[in-house]
């Protein structure tokens, strides 16, 4: 393609200085280098997390272990928490999310590249403001660095009378900024695909990881707007003496609850479908075959929209609200589950007749379909109210919800960096650490969330800096640890991957698993402003079009 | 190739099976460890723990039913499906999809959550709407940082941290209900062999219900984050038998034994700061901040449960909270070896 001549910056930055280098990056409004921003950003995060969770389990690893003292213990849990959520999760699928649309729909940006850098700072702001805590959280009281109140900073434990000093603030103003990045970007985002589509590029045309990320939009302006309103809230009663979450004065401490998890449980699914996303586009690829059902993809994807955004109370079934309030959360969380099983058969269906391709995108996309199987079936038994009631604020939970952030949304996301990596770089991810990284990852989180559940089920509660022997939690919480370690080297492994391959693995060429989306019609890295010349689209695959003009797509569509 | 694809495969498949035999036996394997009394859900001993002990055999059932059917569906079309490099170039035939299948994978997931929900509604009515009999113990319980209040508002009884109640005995039901107080932050109550959680939220009031089959010691702790010490929140419940408990509160509602040799230590509490937080029964000391002391030697532990209750660790305790729980809101008390002496053996004489 003539647009192969249009080489972007990055890749010949030899002879400019490096700070003119920088001061590009930082001023740029190009979707591709703010998506790679984003991702970067999010990998420097997850590394500190990780670190954090290593810690954690360390201080676990047997009982009455003093390796850290209790107050650090909480801020670590609440750090990684924090951090994981809206400062990894939340940007790597974005930056995903920045670098693709465009690509995938024709179009040469975003529809408003200024509003989308914006939109990177401020989130960038909301890391940098958390992590500020640790210098600046004590405050004239000494009052100890960083959060410790939990990445749900219930009320009234994040009140200024059991917390005081700084560093609650610091979290508060930190998710606060944040979600004013995600809310812009996911504007963005709506706009661009509903408005920038190429020529040809009908609704019911588009590739589903554009359908998935417009729908994840359209969730994030529901969802975040009462988690901004909340922390608003909570900073009117810090500093404006409000008594909204103020239990001393009379204040709710369940209005908290209510207000974070109306914003908490969509959450979950503003991060997992992006991954939905990510596996609808490269199960078909390496299964050789189309969707299986792309309508009923999409329709399932907002049903399980809609739903979600009553299920919320399921994270609160033990504060007593009454049996019919109960029961209605129980039967709408079990409901959601409905199209999720939809889109584990529909993969499963797309699979089923193919050509299966185990690279090590297939094979986290394989993982993926496994664990977030186990998750689903796990979170029916957490859905199942008096269930709950043992099972909540346990280990199990902890266990559950790893089990779809790590074993679900960490294994889509390695799946979707090794199968975009040779778009974004240019070059190959090595299939051969690949491999160490997978089967490394698997076994760490095997042995860790696994292995989880069951003090949970042995009455362990969650966020204990230390717990008593002799309760069968010992052997357990040591094999949990060991799997953590694990798990920690492996994602060396995968950084270590990153950096090699960009000096010297594989060129990729425009097009290395033979697919089908337009983000492989043009080279690798792409050229700035993506197409020279707006392609035009005939069906859900053009390139299956162009290279099986014997049958095409567009023949049946 | 195909050899290691294969290979691949087989670790792959091999791997899961492990990790759903490791969570399916979860279940199976946490029965024998919980006969040894401690803090299993699965070996439950009263009526609410009992109910969702059955529920959750049976969602556990479905879902093992389900996982079952779909792990083989997986590992049969990762298995079954593989590229050979036989036909390398050809691309399979392209199918987009099927209506009667999509409806299939629909309805019957439909089908299974009624069939869940109705199961899982009737024990949620059974056990949140039971009605309180007459004849049940009335308990207040206020959840402290980090410590336990109890309080029997009909028996005029007030302790700390370990709750006693009456065996409950089917034949003639004598149920312990509790109503669900904070002093401050969020806490929560769970007695894992005895009832699901509850929590304890400042401004609510929340109430709970236990019927327990046998007498013994049940374990638990705080499961709703506090605060610093929220680990070392611990949970001691006695279940007595009806004389014993009957006994027991006869011994609580004595006011504190007062000896003439321990004279000398009860000077000491009342002129420190001990008063402004803790109360003794018939002294000036009536703070209610900390657990009330009149009848400390009657419990087997202190700090909510985070040491026995011996005299090295009263001792320790008073003069170095932090030794033994860090973060607590227990001061240092700083008394010169005399007084403190003094101060223990005194409290040793508050049985």
């Amino acid at each position: 393609m003539s647009s192969d001549a249009m080489a972007i910056p990055n890749v010949q930055v030899g002879g400019r200085p490096w700070v003119q280098v920088l001061h590009e990056w930082v001023i740029t409004v190009d979707h591709k280098r703010l998506g790679i921003l984003y991702i970067l950003y999010a990998l420097i995060f997850l590394v500190i997390a990780g670190l954090e969770a290593v810690i954690i389990r360390v201080q676990l690893i047997y009982p009455h272990n003093n390796f850290v003292s209790p107050q650090v213990f909480n801020r670590m849990f609440t750090m990684h928490g924090t951090t994981m959520i809206f400062f990894v999760a939340i940007p790597v699928l974005f930056g995903f999310a920045n670098y693709l649309v465009p690509l995938m729909i024709g179009a040469r940006d975003m529809a408003f590249p200024r509003v989308n850098a914006f939109s990177f700072w401020l989130t960038a702001l909301g890391g940098f403001v958390l992590y500020f805590s640790f210098l600046g959280g004590s405050g004239l009281y000494g009052a100890g660095n960083a959060p410790d109140i939990g990445w749900w900073a219930y009320a009234p434990l994040a009140s200024r009378a059991f917390s005081p000093g700084l560093s609650s603030d610091y979290w508060t103003i930190a998710v606060l900024v944040a979600g004013f990045g995600t809310i812009g970007a996911s504007i963005n985002l709506i706009a661009t695909i509903l408005c920038l589509r190429c020529p040809g590029m009908r609704l019911s045309r588009m590739p589903l990881l554009p359908w998935l990320n417009l729908i994840m939009s359209g969730m994030v302006l529901i969802a975040i707007t009462p988690l901004s309103a909340a922390q608003i809230m909570l900073l009117v009663d810090r500093y404006l003496g409000g008594h909204f979450f103020d239990t001393q004065a009379g204040g709710s401490a369940t209005l908290w609850m209510h207000f974070f998890w109306i914003f908490g449980h969509p959450e979950v699914y503003i991060l997992i479908i992006p991954c939905f996303a990510f596996m609808s586009e490269i199960v078909p690829v390496f299964s050789r075959k189309p969707i299986f059902g792309y309508p009923v993809m999409v329709a399932a994807t907002i049903c399980i929209a809609f739903v979600s955004m009553s299920v919320w109370a399921h994270h609160i079934f033990t504060i007593g609200m009454n049996s019919y309030a109960n029961s209605f959360f129980a039967i709408t969380s079990m409901i959601v589950g409905i199209p999720t099983g939809i889109k584990i058969f529909n993969w499963l269906g797309t699979m089923w007749g193919g050509k299966i391709r185990f690279k090590t995108a297939m094979l986290f996309c394989i993982a993926f379909l496994f664990q977030f199987l186990i998750a689903g079936l796990t979170g029916i038994m957490l859905a199942s109210a008096p269930f709950d009631w043992q099972l909540s604020l346990s280990y199990f939970v902890v266990a559950h919800f790893h089990y779809v952030i790590v074993g679900g949304i960490l294994f889509a996301l390695f799946g979707a960096f090794y199968y975009w990596y040779p778009k974004i770089t240019g070059r190959m991810l090595s299939e051969r650490l690949g491999k160490i990284h997978f089967w490394l990852f698997v076994l760490g989180f095997h042995m860790t969330f696994d292995v989880m559940h069951l003090p949970g089920l042995l009455g362990m509660p969650r966020r204990i800096y230390t717990y008593e022997p002799g309760r069968g939690w010992d052997t357990l919480n040591l094999i949990i640890s060991i799997g953590a370690f694990i798990q920690g080297i492996a994602i060396l492994v995968f950084v270590a991957n990153l950096v090699i391959s960009y000096v010297k693995g594989d060129i990729a060429g425009n097009d290395p698993w033979d697919a089908w989306t337009l983000e492989w019609s043009v080279s690798s890295p792409p050229p700035a402003y993506n197409f020279a010349s707006i392609p035009t689209v005939a069906s859900r695959r053009p390139l299956w079009d162009i290279k099986h003009p014997e049958d095409p797509d567009s023949r049946y569509d | 190739m195909p050899i290691r694809r294969i290979k691949n495969s087989i670790k792959l498949i091999a791997f899961q099976t492990f990790a759903f035999l490791l969570w399916s036996t979860a279940a199976g394997a946490a029965e024998p460890a919980a006969s040894t009394g401690l803090t299993s859900i699965f070996a439950a001993e009263s009526t609410p723990a009992k109910s969702i002990f059955h529920l959750s055999m049976f969602v556990l059932a479905i879902t093992a039913i389900i996982f079952v059917v779909v792990f083989t569906l997986l590992v049969y079309s990762v298995v079954k499906f593989r590229a050979r490099t036989a036909d390398a170039d050809r691309e399979p035939a392209q199918v987009y999809g099927s209506t009667q299948i999509e409806l299939a994978w629909t309805i019957i997931p439909i089908l299974i959550v009624l069939v869940l929900f109705m199961a899982t509604a009737r024990v949620i009515h059974a056990v949140q709407d039971a009605p309180m009999p007459a004849t049940a113990v009335e308990v207040t319980a206020i959840g402290h940082q980090f410590w336990w209040e109890f309080r029997y508002p009909r028996l005029g009884i007030v302790t700390a941290n370990e709750l006693h109640i009456p065996v409950s005995d089917p034949a003639r039901p004598k149920p312990t209900f509790l109503t669900l107080l904070s002093a401050d932050t969020d806490h929560s109550f769970w007695i894992p062999q005895l009832a699901g959680k509850t929590d304890l939220i400042p401004n609510r009031i929340n109430q709970m219900w236990m019927d327990p089959f046998r007498p013994g010691i049940f374990l638990g702790q705080c499961a709703q984050y506090c605060g610093t010490q929220h680990a070392k929140m611990l949970l001691r419940v006695s279940v007595d038998s009806a004389e014993d408990f009957d006994a027991w509160v006869r011994a609580q509602r004595q006011p504190a034994i007062q000896e003439e040799k321990a004279i000398a230590g009860r000077r000491v509490f009342e002129t420190t700061a001990c008063i402004n937080c803790h109360a003794i029964s018939g002294t000036v000391a009536n703070g209610r901040f900390g657990p009330d002391l009149t009848h400390l030697m009657s419990r087997a532990t202190i700090a909510s449960g985070a040491a026995e209750n011996t005299r090295e660790n009263l001792r320790l305790w008073v003069q170095n909270p932090d030794a033994i729980k860090p973060g607590s809101l227990m001061p240092a008390m700083n008394l010169d070896d005399a007084d403190l002496d003094a101060l223990v053996r005194y409290m040793e004489t508050l049985r």
